[in-house]
């Protein structure tokens, strides 16, 4: 990782969205420190997603300030945070083609891109299918391919939005071991979830949503001891919300 | 009847293998002007498209239904407006282009500028459906990410162009009001076929019809194989 001026904290604060006069997200309140891994628990609807879209500035929001290192709206380089979906989004084009695009549009001269784009499909391991396109590929090696497409643009901070949640269990697997990769990298990671094991296994902190408003926010350890609401403590029995 | 189709295949077979000068004459006439027409239509319509596509203004979707309006402009009207322009006392009739192969060009371009820019505008909004979070979030807003849609849609785009090109070689309307179907000067293949059947001459209107529908079909393949082989490859 490049040694940059950290963008973070990212601080979230009083944060609402509304959108046709219906409250999707409110008061969010909410700092994510340099180096944790924080992830984003709750049921459908509690505004997990929109909160990585909120962070990564794909949405804005209607009431509150979402801020950065030293109280900056905004960040200058925009590849420092960088944001995988759910359903990965492949160009029609091939693997390597794809990560060219993403490096292109970050500024990447052609040479430099070249480079880069060799170098992350050995580091990710997808050096054997740089020639396929990538809409061939099955949807562990394309969740694969995206998260290799982020990491090309060396984030600070990758925002993953529910990686696993379409992939069978040797393919999320290899995903979270892709992620431990990142962790160790000293990337800052957040992440949705609904798996709990998963958050187990990955996360430094636990932000716990429902209805749209953050309910918990603890260190993961405590949240899955003792949590602090009557909310969190059904989610993590299995009762419905 | 029957004698007059005969004569009709028999007329454009002579013309085709004889490589009658006339005919190849009106042939690359018309092939001149539809494909300068298709690329003045292409460069400007792909990117304007895209735009309509993706960008949101008011007035829209007014913009949309007139665009959608026009692909089914008149040719007769296209041409009549166009003729008011360049005549010697219109706006612009100082640039002399009235009864000229670029009156032709310009009267295709704007019957085939909205059939290019609808398709377009359709080709890139769904795209953008699906690929839109992604470019935004690498930075590839507005026109920045036009590129990448024109570039992904390109078969599905292929199929506007062939459209828009279809349209303008099958008209005879407006060439022939603002080209004056003048032979050996504005002579294209639709116009010489409605000249030849008003004189009766059916076997060469016949003849000229059938070199005409094999034309186009013969680039539609292309296009088609073409598109096919490629898709396989990127996915």
């Amino acid at each position: 990782m490049r040694d940059l001026p950290s963008i973070l904290p990212l601080r979230f604060e009083g944060v609402g969205l509304a959108l046709g006069g219906r409250e999707l997200v409110t008061d969010l309140d909410l700092v994510v420190e340099r180096g944790e891994t924080t992830v984003l628990l709750g049921p459908n609807g509690a505004g997990k997603s929109l909160l990585l879209r909120l962070a990564h500035g794909l949405v804005t929001p209607s009431r509150g300030r979402i801020t950065w290192a030293a109280g900056q709206e905004t960040v200058a380089d925009r590849r420092r945070h960088a944001m995988v979906f759910q359903k990965p989004v492949m160009l029609r084009r091939s693997v390597h083609a794809n990560l060219t695009h993403a490096l292109a549009a970050a500024g990447f001269g052609w040479r430099r891109r070249r480079a880069r784009a060799a170098e992350t499909l050995d580091h990710f391991r997808l050096t054997h299918l740089a020639g396929r396109p990538a809409r061939a590929l099955s949807g562990g090696e394309q969740q694969r391919l995206a998260i290799a497409r982020a990491w090309a643009l060396d984030p600070e901070l990758l925002f993953l939005d529910e990686p696993t949640s379409q992939l069978d269990p040797a393919a999320t697997r290899a995903i979270e071991e892709l992620l431990f990769g990142l962790k160790a990298e000293g990337r800052t990671l957040v992440m949705a979830s609904h798996d709990l094991g998963q958050a187990r296994r990955l996360a430094g902190r636990i932000v716990f949503m429902s209805g749209g408003r953050i309910i918990e926010h603890a260190g993961a350890k405590n949240f899955f001891e003792s949590p602090r609401t009557i909310e969190a403590a059904k989610f993590l029995a299995g009762e419905l919300l | 009847m029957a004698t007059d189709i005969v004569s009709a295949f028999a007329t454009a077979f002579g013309l085709i293998v004889g490589l009658d000068p006339t005919f190849l004459a009106v042939v690359a006439l018309s092939l001149k002007v539809t494909l300068s027409a298709l690329v003045l239509a292409a460069v400007a319509g792909l990117p304007l498209g895209a735009l309509l596509g993706i960008t949101r203004f008011p007035g829209r979707g007014a913009t949309i239904v007139v665009v959608n309006t026009l692909m089914g402009l008149p040719p007769v009207v296209a041409g009549l407006v166009l003729y008011l322009l360049l005549s010697r006392s219109g706006p612009l009739g100082g640039f002399g282009l009235l009864f000229t192969p670029g009156a032709m060009i310009a009267a295709q371009t704007l019957l085939i500028l909205p059939i290019v820019v609808a398709l377009t505008r359709q080709t890139t909004e769904d795209l953008w459906g699906e690929y839109g979070e992604h470019l935004r979030s690498i930075g590839l807003t507005g026109a920045r990410a036009v590129p990448t849609l024109l570039w992904d849609g390109r078969f599905a785009l292929t199929t506007a162009l062939l459209a828009g090109f279809g349209r303008a070689s099958a008209e005879v309307g407006a060439v022939l009001i603002v080209g004056g179907n003048i032979a050996g000067h504005t002579r294209t293949m639709t116009t010489t076929i409605a000249l030849e059947t008003s004189k009766g001459d059916l076997a060469l209107a016949l003849g000229l019809g059938i070199a005409l529908v094999g034309l186009t079909l013969a680039i539609n393949a292309v296009a088609f194989s073409a598109g096919r082989i490629a898709a396989r490859h990127v996915g």
